[in-house]
């Protein structure tokens, strides 16, 4: 129910409409709970309505961490007690 | 899909699962409950609980607002859809009842359902988006739309857009029946039940994804300050998941009981603002609203304020709530409080299934019955 997935903004439309990119399907949505939102950007979309705009940067900086704390466990051999 | 595809990879995926394994402590237990349905369908359909160390639980929560919709609001529904407030079941309905897909099947009394009702003559009609329903209204002038709205304040917001254009537009044929709820009571309630109710003494929580980028971070806060239950709000991809529960063993493992947010590129502490005022603006708490599987819980849900008396279905119809018991052989109740799991119901899998639920933990995708189900259900069979 909750679901939502994050999609890409290709074109500001009247209103507070938008075109989005879903997996390679144009799709139109409402900005009408967001704001400042670009084309290029994404945003996280739910029955329609764009919930969030996705930060790209952070989304980026967690990708890092999955990577770095896998790797951090494994080589540091990080114990129970740490 | 950009911003999907990289958060399921299974290399990474397989080093988290090292993480977890060294970081948690053999000597005791975790036991971690995913509150929302969108992370126990994640956990079933990427196996997730086999990937940990066997100390750590996850532990299945309410947070799937099909599942924790009573029976007597979904009759309620069927009532309005067959017109059973004129006395009669009228040749041609008059009323045409909107709703998500999830609830066309959630079993009601009498053997019925709004799919079934759609069967003997209802207008039921399938929505993807709260504007579907507008659209309806407008092309329906002659007609009643009802929207049978659901959700938690995930999906609040798109109602509250559609109430708030209705009104813009002059509709006098469109009104919302609100059932919407709320995710810190459902929490609150969970924690506050009796350990002689059977339930697992929970170490921490999963916090949900969409739900927190609307309500932000803070309103978990007293879940950890005064629960002392650390809370990490996670995304719904499969590494996001895992991220959080290692985050959680870590809390747990320090002693520490914060909230945490791993799901940073859409979650804020103070969420979304404009969608937080509109909700403000057309809702206010109910007093108290029945939860299927929680029972009635106090300032756990919305309903529209008298400003927008015109758009609430309820008062145009005059509907009454009317409690109605669950199925005697159905757990959707206990395993809704994460007391028991769907494997442990003696009609799962036999004569609820998700082509016939009995219970509505069976019907939508993240409800816990129907992800074991879907993903889980030949790992309890002997080889």
């Amino acid at each position: 129910m909750c679901l939502a997935i994050p999609v890409r903004v290709v074109e500001l439309l009247v209103g507070d409409a938008a075109l989005v990119d879903v997996g390679g399907v144009r799709k139109q949505i409402s900005l009408a709970l967001v704001e400042d939102i670009a084309v290029g950007d994404y945003v996280i979309l739910h029955v329609g309505y764009a919930l969030q705009k996705l930060d790209a940067e952070e989304a980026e900086k967690t990708l890092a961490l999955f990577a770095e704390m896998g790797a951090d466990a494994i080589n540091a051999g990080e114990h129970p007690s740490a | 899909m950009k911003y999907i595809d990289e958060f399921r990879d299974g290399g990474v995926a397989s080093g988290l699962a090292g993480a977890i394994s060294r970081l948690a402590d053999p000597a005791r237990g975790y036991n971690i409950m995913e509150f929302c349905g969108g992370h126990t369908h994640a956990i079933a359909r990427y196996g997730i609980a086999d990937l940990l160390p066997p100390n750590i639980r996850l532990v299945h929560g309410p947070g799937c607002p099909v599942c924790v919709l009573p029976i007597g609001r979904i009759d309620s529904a069927i009532g309005l859809a067959l017109d059973l407030q004129r006395g009669a079941v009228a040749q041609r309905p008059s009323v045409i009842l909107a709703t998500y897909a999830d609830c066309l099947r959630v079993p009601a009394a009498a053997g019925l359902s709004l799919q079934k009702a759609k069967a003997r003559g209802a207008d039921v009609r399938m929505i993807y988006s709260s504007s579907d329903a507008l659209k309806l209204a407008q092309e329906n002038p002659q007609r009643q739309v009802v929207f049978f709205a659901i959700g938690f304040e995930t999906t609040t917001p798109p109602t509250a857009v559609a109430i708030l254009e209705a009104q813009r537009l002059g509709l006098s044929n469109f009104s919302v029946f609100c059932n919407h709820v709320l995710t810190p009571p459902a929490i609150a309630a969970i924690l506050d039940a009796p350990a002689a109710s059977g339930a697992v003494q929970l170490d921490g929580f999963i916090g949900p994804a969409h739900v927190s980028t609307v309500i932000g971070s803070r309103p978990y806060e007293p879940f950890a300050d005064r629960y002392r239950k650390p809370v990490v709000i996670a995304g719904f991809e499969p590494l996001d998941v895992m991220q959080a529960i290692l985050m959680l063993v870590r809390q747990l493992n320090q002693g520490r009981a914060e909230v945490e947010n791993e799901f940073t590129r859409a979650v804020t502490r103070e969420g979304n603002l404009k969608a937080q005022a509109l909700v403000a603006e057309v809702f206010e708490l109910r007093e108290r609203f029945e939860w299927r599987g929680l029972g009635v819980l106090p300032h756990s849900a919305l309903r529209i304020k008298p400003s927008y008396a015109a758009f609430d279905a309820e008062r145009r119809f005059g509907i009454a709530y009317k409690s109605v018991p669950d199925h005697k052989a159905c757990e959707c109740g206990a395993i809704l409080r994460g007391v028991k799991r769907p494997q442990e119901c003696k009609v799962f899998g036999s004569v609820c299934t998700p082509e016939n639920p009995i219970g509505s933990c069976m019907v939508s995708a993240e409800g816990a019955c129907a992800a074991h189900y879907t993903y889980g259900r030949f790992k309890d069979l002997a080889a």
